[in-house]
């Protein structure tokens, strides 16, 4: 099965299905659609249980793969 | 639900109308309107509030005892309306000067939106309830928000059927989600109401509405204003928006504040759902369903960032209240008191 990467050198990725919807958010996190789980860079699978989940895309989130804010108090352009 | 004990002439008739104890009057309500409408601030003013409250709530679970057709009844839809647009009026003068900045900022409208969130300032009681809070001022905080979350997410509901359906199909899974994503139990409004019970504290919908004063109502009459009214969808989306982009990292400070105060799990739990949940939320609200909304009716732009602001203000206003209290050593409650002493 073909992973597909979502937030850039993170090392998150999902599932390639006809079902996924990913959509990156401009100074904030990747929206995803349509995935079962989201795997993290050591390989471990999360579980995705909502109807849309937010992926961390600038590496700061304490609760990784999952956007928690935090891209919010990095100053832009860093 | 039981009907609140009154706060003025207004809600005092009102009251005993839904009640079966009085007869309307619609000489007597339309005065008691006009008169509670020449307020100063029409945001705290215990009547005003009250009584919009209890018009609102017939459109939501009702009061036990009181027959459900009063929801429909023309006097009090009057009442209710004549009141809408003082309590409207006074939250549009407030809002003007974030409303125009946001108009006139650079960007594309969700970036204007989350502009309009983070220039907006003002007093938090986040970092303080992280930091320095008793435990006792932490549940009365609870108190205060149990008016509006024990009905988390129903007022935004009513839009539901008022928007294009590329605005409809985001706000019905943002929806889904705070219903608990199909789990019942993981409803946000019972979350909140488990870290109630957890702390001791009364879980059942309305069960503090005699302490809370009117600004804390006035924060939930906000947002069944926008819900109710299709002409005020634009407000109501951007009231969403900024509501989801002021939680995720508040929430968190909330979980810190809990751990250090030892409250019980529960309430940690409520506030940990909302880190997750509204980093995901803020995005798809002001991205999916506000973008996509003013893309489709460019006239509403200036509500969404109407409702966004009231938003803020009404936090601030309760933050401020809560802050002023608790500095001065005070509870932030109203006493409770009978029915006959709130009216004398």
């Amino acid at each position: 099965m073909t992973r597909l990467p979502l937030a850039g050198d993170l090392g998150f990725t999902v599932e390639q299905t006809d079902e996924i919807d990913v959509r990156p958010c401009a100074h904030g996190p990747v929206l995803v659609r349509g995935a079962t789980s989201v795997r993290d860079a050591e390989g471990e699978d999360h579980p995705v249980t909502r109807p849309v989940v937010a992926v961390c895309a600038c590496g700061k989130s304490q609760r990784g793969p999952w956007c928690d804010g935090t891209h919010k108090v990095i100053p832009r352009g860093r | 639900m039981q009907l609140p004990s009154p706060r003025g002439v207004l809600s005092s008739h009102l009251i005993d109308v839904l009640a079966g104890n009085a007869r309307l009057q619609p000489s007597t309500l339309g005065n008691a309107v006009r008169t509670a409408m020449v307020s100063d601030d029409p945001i705290a003013d215990e009547d005003v509030q009250l009584s919009l409250w209890v018009l609102y709530e017939l459109h939501y679970r009702g009061f036990d005892g009181v027959d459900d057709r009063w929801e429909w009844e023309p006097h009090l839809l009057k009442a209710r309306r004549e009141l809408e647009e003082c309590f409207e009026a006074e939250l549009r003068r407030r809002a003007r000067p974030h409303v125009t900045n946001a108009a006139m900022a650079e960007g594309d409208l969700p970036e204007r939106l989350f502009g309009l969130v983070d220039d907006f300032g003002g007093p938090s009681i986040t970092s303080y309830l992280q930091r320095e809070a008793t435990a006792d001022q932490f549940k009365e905080m609870l108190v205060h928000r149990s008016i509006y979350q024990l009905k988390e997410a129903d007022p935004h509901s009513w839009a539901i059927p008022r928007l294009p359906d590329l605005a409809k199909v985001p706000l019905v899974e943002l929806q889904y989600d705070e219903y608990g994503a199909g789990r019942p139990e993981r409803q946000h409004a019972k979350l909140f109401a488990d870290g109630l019970e957890a702390c001791g504290l009364d879980r059942e919908y309305g069960a503090y509405l005699d302490q809370v004063p009117g600004s804390t109502l006035a924060l939930s009459n906000a947002m069944s204003l926008f819900g109710l009214h299709r002409r005020l969808r634009g407000a109501a989306m951007g009231h969403l928006a900024a509501l989801e982009a002021t939680s995720s990292l508040p929430c968190r400070k909330y979980v810190g504040g809990v751990r250090r105060l030892g409250l019980p799990e529960e309430v940690a739990v409520y506030f940990d759902e909302h880190v997750e949940a509204d980093a995901v939320h803020e995005q798809v609200a002001a991205r999916d369903i506000c973008g996509t909304l003013v893309a489709q009716e460019p006239q509403l732009a200036e509500d969404v960032f109407f409702g966004a602001a009231v938003c803020l203000l009404m936090d601030a206003i309760l933050a401020e209240h809560l802050l002023g209290c608790w500095q001065g050593g005070q509870s932030s409650l109203r006493p409770t008191t009978t029915a006959d002493e709130a009216v004398a």
